[in-house]
């Protein structure tokens, strides 16, 4: 560029263009979220509380900060992912024959990818790990993370990228590539506007995170359980998140290196998986699925963990075959790191390659349906209490497993060879995705809702959002199966056929009723706190449980445990409980802490500086992001105090209140 | 006196195996060793490339890459030092579990594109049409 | 040293640890095994970039082949001054297990010259090949080739950069338990780029002139 104006020097190829001025639906979007976010701005100064939420919460290396924060993320981010599913729906249903809808393409496009990259990377990531992180430690008896710095960091990086989407809908446009930002049409010709740069910005810094994060808890296992904690006497939901943060660290580096070969294309113009001059797209197709399939792995096992936990507690016994439980589980981890091509059966490797994974693909159902018989094992007579967390594992089990066939079936390559990106196999995955990830999540937000805030979330608005959910789920998803069957096609804004209207009409309708179901669970949690008083738990161990986590207080003070616990045996919570523990009132002890640093925050948002700056090409903006990255890193380095010693009187006085409020209980 | 005496080694020693450290130690041998093994290990395939001596590829690349494995070991036994004893032995499944992870993204994705390529883009990966632009 | 407490009977099961030390019970730092493990997922970023040099490694696109641009006695010095570094570092943290502040950072500062010769004639070589024409961009060959090896010397470079940051802290503070983690944890770092590089010259330059 020979000729650079003084504005193109400043703000690369940012220009009024790139505001959304001309598109309504947009604009006023736009100016919704610019009234709601000002008025939330607007009401922490009235009340005085940024320095509250800048030293309790925003710097805090307590991991169960920082779970409610990614928790927090996670249901706003699955608020604008479900707008954009409910547009769709919108569109899908009306636009037939003549009736072109009221999306254009170029914006349809940006929404399925929108709303895929959200709800992958920014709901079931952050709600996945934001319940390890507050639920992991506790169970196993420590008081934080191995890394409690690195903790806040990679909750940041996640906000940062976070951010970055969220800004590509009022600035620039975002990938309309699907959500994996597939290539040719990522190709730099193809799409030369901000749209992919967008996604791998706010993706890379935010698989940084999530890598961090994983190290982070695997570590955290291996070297924190308390004493007598032995691996097979750790709770299987501690498994589970072994087995998918291993998962997490073996597969976020390739896609890293994907993403990063993709910018390489598009910054520099190399050729990796360019049309011409020796590139190869199949192969970032390759790269991204080998991601891809583990992925989803990353975020059921965690998911299946949850459900043991509730299903035994609720139906008062030990989970039945926790050494098959544990095996299952290792073995689906090594099993998902095997089934990758599935996802390209049709791209045209040929039968030797296609039949190794589609058998190895269906093999994975194995360990996954005897997990299923071991959650029916542990209910059969067992004393079952239909709470509204076993209520969920009901409905996962019976919506799980239909998606759990139908992807079974999908693993026959003749079969995909039909179905591959029909609509069918959307069904399929939003069948596992829903009705296992999604259904454990509020199982998981609502058991242990109680343990965090010190009362329940409303259960009759939490009912109402469990009915939105499942009747919901099963009216907008079994049409889509069926036109899927029939052979339509995904990523389709408008079809010729009107026969198959009725079908997407009633998806639509389905869409509304999950929508009653989101907004019963938004319900159910700001009735909580209104309710707060009649919903209290003064014991932390309201559903009789089996677990650590129920032996400390609710919520449990910043050290978790005033004295790290002795394990005996599995289900150590219900162990101490049958053979007559007594909490010690004496001894205590100053405690070691990580303190509170703002380093995390300081570096992610230069991060997302860095990442805006490299989407608009503002070079000099990159270059000092970049430096102030470096720099603030290795400053932060030449801090050595990084921990202190909370006071034993401290701990002395809230363990007698907690022991006050046991025995005015009692 | 400058220097340290022998139990002030020892109890700056003691002070990292205290604290739980468990990662293993080297010493003059391993490292010396190692480097010795390693320069030859080097040395061969060099030799064996830059002068055909083998004159045949095939045999070539197989010795080429029998060496590097070889080499790689050396490094990981007496520079590295990993062992059984390691963090519990956590530190060998680690690296072991990143080796299969490894040879699978490797070698899957070799043979995935070859047969992707053969299939679906003829005639690109050998002779004339691989220089073509 | 741990003592457990009693429960309310002599001989009732023990649940709680009453006296503890400052670090738990006694696993120890986990600052080595979480390095350890980020080595491991660094390991399988260089995977993805092995997988795809191998995939596009005969996408010549007309353009330069391995034979005409590879320089293997240039590679070999490389490839020696990346070993004799893994030997000064090793003797520096010899001279850090003996408690000797000067000869570690001494040893340390070597590592460090060294690994800047190792960058300065991959510079050098980039330098040439990019003068001839063999530009990342002209093929996907040379990008993958540029790619991988250039991965590599960043990292080298982070590695460098880091030396520099621990002679200082060295300075500070000495031989601190801090530091001295910091500098084990450096040690894996240096000694697994050696370990990449073995790959490096081994499947990019070895095997390109072996094709």
């Amino acid at each position: 560029m020979s000729d650079q104006s003084p504005a193109a020097m400043i703000f690369g190829r940012l220009s009024w263009e790139s505001f959304p001025l001309h598109e309504p639906i947009i604009l006023v979007t736009f100016i919704v979220v610019a009234l709601l976010g000002a008025g939330v701005l607007a009401a922490v100064t009235k009340f005085g509380l940024w320095g509250w939420l800048w030293r309790e919460w925003f710097t805090s290396v307590d991991h169960k900060k920082i779970g409610i924060m990614y928790m927090i993320l996670g249901i706003i981010m699955l608020l604008r992912g479900f707008a954009d599913a409910l547009m769709m729906r919108a569109q899908q249903a009306i636009a037939f024959a003549g009736n072109d809808g009221f999306l254009p393409a170029h914006h349809y496009d940006q929404i399925f990818t929108a709303h895929g990259t959200i709800m992958i990377f920014f709901v079931a990531i952050p709600l996945v790990v934001g319940i390890i992180n507050y639920v992991m430690p506790l169970q196993i008896g420590a008081r934080d993370v191995a890394f409690p710095f690195l903790n806040n960091l990679s909750f940041w990086l996640t906000v940062s990228g976070a951010v970055l989407v969220m800004i590509s809908l009022f600035v620039g446009e975002f990938s309309t590539g699907g959500w994996l930002n597939y290539v040719p049409v990522t190709n730099l010709e193809n799409s030369p506007g901000t749209g992919p740069d967008y996604y791998l910005w706010a993706l890379q810094i935010a698989g940084v995170g999530t890598t961090l994060s994983a190290i982070n808890m695997v570590v955290t296992i291996i070297k924190m359980r308390a004493p007598g904690m032995t691996m097979m006497k750790m709770p299987v939901f501690c498994w589970t998140a072994l087995c998918s943060n291993v998962l997490a660290i073996a597969i976020f580096p390739i896609l890293t290196g994907a993403f990063a070969l993709l910018m390489l294309d598009r910054y520099v113009g190399t050729n990796f998986f360019t049309n011409d001059l020796g590139g190869n797209p199949m192969m970032y197709w390759n790269l991204v699925w080998i991601w891809g399939h583990p992925e989803v792995y990353v975020l059921i096992l965690p998911v299946f963990g949850i459900y043991s936990e509730i299903t035994s507690t609720f139906s008062g016994k030990r989970l039945f075959g926790y050494s098959s439980m544990v095996y299952a589980t290792v073995v689906i981890t090594i099993l998902s790191y095997l089934v990758w091509l599935h996802h390209f059966f049709t791209m045209g490797s040929g039968a030797s390659v296609n039949s190794f994974f589609g058998i190895a693909t269906m093999v994975i159902s194995i360990p996954t349906g005897a997990k299923i018989f071991n959650w029916l094992f542990t209910m059969y007579r067992g004393s079952i209490r239909f709470d509204l967390p076993m209520m969920w594992v009901v409905a996962f089990m019976l919506t799980f497993v239909v998606g759990g066939m139908t992807g079974v079936l999908l693993a026959v390559p003749p079969a995909d060879f039909v179905l591959h990106n029909s609509l069918f196999l959307v069904a399929h995955f939003h069948n596992v995705i829903i009705g296992g990830v999604v259904f454990g999540l509020f199982a998981g937000m609502i058991y242990w809702f109680p343990k965090a805030f010190g009362f329940h979330l409303d259960p009759w608005w939490g009912k109402v959002g469990f009915w939105g959910w499942v009747i919901g789920y099963w009216v907008a998803w079994t049409p889509i199966y069926v036109v899927g069957l029939m052979g339509t096609t995904r990523r389709v804004r408008h079809f010729d056929d009107t026969t198959i209207q009725i079908w997407f009409v009633i998806a639509a309708i389905g869409a509304l009723i999950i929508l009653v179901g989101i907004l019963g669970f938004v319900m159910s949690i700001v009735m909580g706190f209104v309710r707060r008083e009649q919903l209290r738990d003064t014991t932390g161990d309201p559903w009789d449980g089996r677990t650590l986590e129920w032996s400390t207080s609710s919520p449990p003070p910043a050290y978790n445990f005033a004295f790290t616990p002795v394990v005996h045996d599995l289900d150590a919570w219900y162990d101490m409980k049958s053979r007559g523990y007594r909490r010690p009132e004496t001894g205590y002890k100053p405690i070691h802490m990580p303190r509170n640093t703002g380093a995390g925050v300081i570096l992610a948002g230069l991060a997302a500086a860095l990442g805006f700056a490299m989407v608009w090409y503002i070079w000099w903006l990159a270059a000092l992001s970049f430096v102030g990255l470096v720099v603030v890193a290795i400053g932060h380095t030449f801090n050595y105090h990084r921990d202190y010693f909370i006071d034993p009187a401290d701990v002395e006085r809230h363990e007698r209140d907690h022991g006050a409020a046991l025995a005015a209980g009692a | 006196m400058s220097s340290t005496s022998a139990s002030d080694e020892a109890n700056l020693d003691t002070e990292l195996h205290a604290h739980g450290d468990t990662h293993g130690h080297g010493s003059m041998r391993s490292y010396l060793v190692g480097f010795a093994l390693s320069a030859i290990l080097t040395a061969i395939p060099f030799w064996l490339v830059m002068s055909d001596v083998l004159g045949n590829a095939t045999a070539t690349s197989a010795a080429v890459i029998a060496l590097a494995v070889a080499q790689i070991v050396v490094h990981t036994i007496c520079f590295l030092h990993v062992n059984t004893q390691g963090e519990g032995g956590w530190t060998l499944v680690a690296f072991v579990f990143t080796a299969v992870i490894l040879l699978i993204t490797i070698g899957g994705s070799l043979w995935i594109m070859y047969h992707l390529n053969t299939n679906m883009m003829p005639g690109m990966m050998t002779g004339q049409a691989a220089q073509m632009p | 040293m741990a003592t457990i407490a009693n429960g309310e009977h002599g001989d009732s099961p023990t649940f709680y640890l009453v006296e503890q030390d400052d670090h738990g019970h006694g696993a120890g730092s986990p600052t080595m095994l979480g390095f350890w493990i980020y080595l491991m997922s660094d390991a399988l970023i260089f995977a993805a970039l092995f997988a795809t040099f191998g995939v596009l490694s005969t996408s010549y696109a007309g353009g330069p082949m391995p034979r005409e641009i590879f320089d293997l006695p240039l590679v070999a010095l490389n490839t020696s001054i990346l070993l004799v570094s893994s030997i000064t570092y090793g003797f520096s943290m010899l001279a850090m297990e003996r408690g000797q502040l000067r000869a570690t950072q001494g040893w340390l500062l070597l590592t460090g010259l060294l690994g800047a010769s190792f960058v300065g004639v991959e510079l050098y070589e980039f330098g040439e090949l990019i003068a001839e024409g063999a530009t990342p961009q002209r093929s996907g060959f040379l990008s993958g080739f540029f790619t991988l090896v250039g991965t590599h010397g960043l990292h080298v470079t982070v590695g460098i950069i880091w030396i520099v940051v621990m002679l200082v802290q060295l300075n500070q503070r000495g031989l601190h338990l801090e530091n001295k983690r910091r500098l084990q944890c450096l040690s894996m770092f240096w000694h697994f780029l050696d370990v990449i590089w073995i790959g490096v010259f081994t499947f990019v330059y070895l095997l390109g002139m072996v094709r």
